[in-house]
């Protein structure tokens, strides 16, 4: 357990110091919303109506290009040697890390969204909702973002490649999420039973995700 | 002693030290003489008393392009003339301006609350100053990024270069892009021409503004250097020590 | 570190390592007991670098198989063992005592931070960036991970690169007090180490 706190608060450190990424995601998340309207025309009505689905791909997107680093910065200096050779097991160390990323990564996104609610002129009620579900819901996006985070730095490639494994995968979280969201704001189907699926979706990631990447990591690993 | 004297950063501390509670209290004084201004001045006979947070939002949006104009111009300093304490402007100018800018925002929000029944209309000129936010935050993300000061600073002058050339562009394509979706709900900003009571409190209040920016820049700047004396000791700490 | 290690025996038999399809060796059977160094050498390609990284499991076994006889029955031959490789496994905007601190939690070890550093000479920049290091600093950093965390066995990828007299000798000493306290030293090498008593290995000789 000392093994896995100091692993996560290393990785939290890292994220926020001076040249970690996590404000940077945070940043990506603002352009993408602000983006979006510059694409549809500024009828308040109209981005009122797609609001939710706006800031859910905004999160998203700004999700899994965060995770590039995750594992690759710690394949770069050796580190990732090193992490296989402590008897704490690697689903456990790469767990710990996708939830350093998701606190430092994932949950700013969650708090931005209020503010960036207003610029799509959502009301308080639907802010909430789509922020509870982004707080629900990011969790799963940085887990499996973590097995393909791992799968591809075998191959040692990144970027682009890791969203196009990685994309397909999240379509279900994407689906409750807006689905929940929306249900919070226009009805008629119940807020519950879509926000129940998506805090199951994070939880089967959480076990997925770490499995997946230890396994890909061991494989591939030379 | 000549004014390229202080292009040397040590003269430039001294300085500071001698001008910046001068400037503090100035700030603070004609902030005050502005404040009460504001209040002396009558309310507007259709927005009331909200019309008052146009004497902090206008001064904002000024000196949010002043900003970048600094930088623009310590920019051109850090690439052409290699001026030693360019890059200490040009990094200084950002969180500054940046902060500026949110506050043009922010009272922007708060003014459309009243005017258009909610916080944001994606009206041109909000739009603008919020690419501008971004563009700021895009330059402080870069100086975050990279540790080394010199290579930082060219990579960050670079970035405000073409941002500066950019500005005038992309104001272009929003007014466009504004009036071609022009939503019939958004009321225009500009009524008359602005009746002498309110352009004193606005001048007198641009004025203390201006000033909080330049005494904001110059303790800025001086801490950014007193950074880069404690990072070049550690160093040379770590240089003098066993097997470097 | 005074307690009496079991003795151990790291025994290879009839090892072999392929990596992209390509044999970098085989047949390869050697052993090393406690108290024990063994120098690894050998033109380049000849897998010595391959070797250790399979020794600490990072390589899968091709053919063969690795024994650590005496070692914790429990634990993997890598979670009883330190790897020094070419990369330093340092986060530049940690300070030096926090990479080591974290090192020192992650592999399980309850040694003093303070006086790993001060045995290598790091002592006065506990507080410094790492990425303020110059890279023999980075290296001793890195062989500070040894000093804090008891492991018997030692994996130690060209350990004198970067490395000045001074820190060589250290390391020797370091080399020493380990086999003394009936570590076992595997190393990869191209300059002599100066240990007394250490066998050596070629490899890239077919017989």
């Amino acid at each position: 357990m000392k093994a896995l706190t100091a692993l996560f608060g290393r990785d939290a450190k890292l994220a926020v110091r001076a040249g970690g990424g996590a404000p940077v995601a945070v940043l990506f998340f603002l352009i993408v919303v602000t983006i979006t309207p510059f694409a549809l025309g500024p009828d308040l009505a109209l981005l009122q109506r797609i609001g939710p689905a706006i800031l859910w791909i905004g999160a998203l997107l700004a999700s899994l290009l965060a995770l590039d680093r995750l594992l690759a910065a710690d394949l770069d200096d050796g580190s990732l040697d090193l992490l296989t050779m402590s008897d704490t097991p690697l689903e456990l160390a790469l767990a710990a890390k996708a939830l350093a990323h998701w606190l430092t990564t994932g949950l700013p996104l969650v708090i931005a969204t209020p503010l960036l609610a207003l610029f799509l002129n959502l009301d308080l009620v639907a802010s909430a909702a789509v922020a509870a579900t982004l707080l629900v819901g990011t969790p799963a996006l940085t887990f499996l973002g973590l097995a393909g985070a791992a799968l591809t730095v075998t191959l040692r490639r990144g970027g682009l490649l890791l969203s196009v494994l990685v994309l397909p995968l999240t379509i279900p979280v994407l689906i409750f999420g807006v689905a929940a969201s929306n249900a919070a704001i226009v009805g008629p189907l119940p807020f519950g039973t879509p926000f129940m699926i998506l805090c199951a979706l994070s939880l089967t990631g959480l076990v997925i995700g770490p499995v997946a990447a230890a396994l890909a990591l061991r494989s591939g690993h030379d | 002693m000549a004014l390229i004297d202080y292009a040397n950063p040590s003269k430039f501390i001294s300085l500071t030290d001698r001008l910046l509670p001068w400037l503090i209290g100035g700030a603070a004084l004609a902030l005050a003489f502005g404040v009460n201004q504001v209040f002396g001045a009558p309310e507007d006979y259709q927005q009331g008393a909200t019309v008052r947070i146009m004497f902090i939002h206008v001064p904002a949006a000024w000196l949010s392009m002043f900003g970048w104009m600094i930088m623009t111009i310590s920019s051109l300093g850090t690439l052409v003339w290699r001026h030693p304490l360019a890059d200490v402007a040009a990094k200084a100018a950002a969180p500054v301006g940046a902060a500026f800018t949110l506050i043009c925002l922010i009272t922007g929000a708060l003014w459309g609350r009243p005017m258009w029944g909610t916080y944001w209309v994606w009206d041109a000129r909000l739009t603008s100053v919020l690419v501008l936010f971004l563009m700021y935050l895009g330059v402080i993300a870069l100086w975050r990024t990279v540790e080394e000061p010199t290579r930082a600073a060219r990579a960050a002058a670079i970035l405000t270069l073409v941002g500066a050339i950019n500005l005038p562009i992309i104001k272009f394509s929003v007014d466009w892009w504004n009036t071609l979706h022009q939503p019939a709900s958004v009321l225009r900003l500009d009524g008359p021409s602005i009746h002498p009571d309110l352009l004193v409190p606005l001048l007198v209040m641009t004025l203390a503004c201006g000033l909080t920016f330049i005494t904001l820049h110059l303790a800025v700047m001086r801490n950014e250097i007193l950074r880069r004396r404690i990072r070049t000791m550690h160093l040379l700490q770590a240089q003098r020590a066993p097997g470097s | 570190m005074a307690r009496a290690e079991p003795a151990l025996r790291l025994t290879a038999t009839d090892l072999a390592c392929e990596r992209g399809g390509r044999m970098i060796f085989s047949a390869l059977c050697f052993s090393v007991s406690s108290g024990e160094a063994l120098v690894v050498t050998g033109r380049n390609g000849a897998g010595k670098s391959s070797l250790l990284r399979m020794v600490a499991g990072f390589l899968a076994v091709a053919a063969g198989r690795l024994d650590l006889a005496g070692g914790d029955p429990e634990r993997s031959i890598g979670e009883q063992a330190h790897y020094l490789g070419h990369q330093d496994a340092l986060k530049p905007a940690l300070t030096v005592a926090e990479n080591l601190d974290f090192w020192t939690a992650w592999l399980g070890g309850t040694g003093d931070i303070r006086a790993a550093l001060a045995a290598v000479g790091l002592g006065s920049l506990d507080n410094l960036p790492a990425g303020y290091l110059s890279a023999g600093q980075r290296r001793r950093l890195s062989l500070a991970r040894l000093v804090a965390i008891a492991r018997p066995l030692w994996l130690l990828d060209e350990p004198t690169s970067a490395l000045d007299t001074a820190a060589q000798n250290a390391l020797r000493t370091l080399m020493h007090d380990h086999l003394a306290r009936g570590g076992i030293i595997l190393t990869a090498t191209h300059m002599p180490l100066g240990l007394e008593g250490a066998r050596s290995l070629e490899m890239g000789v077919r017989p």
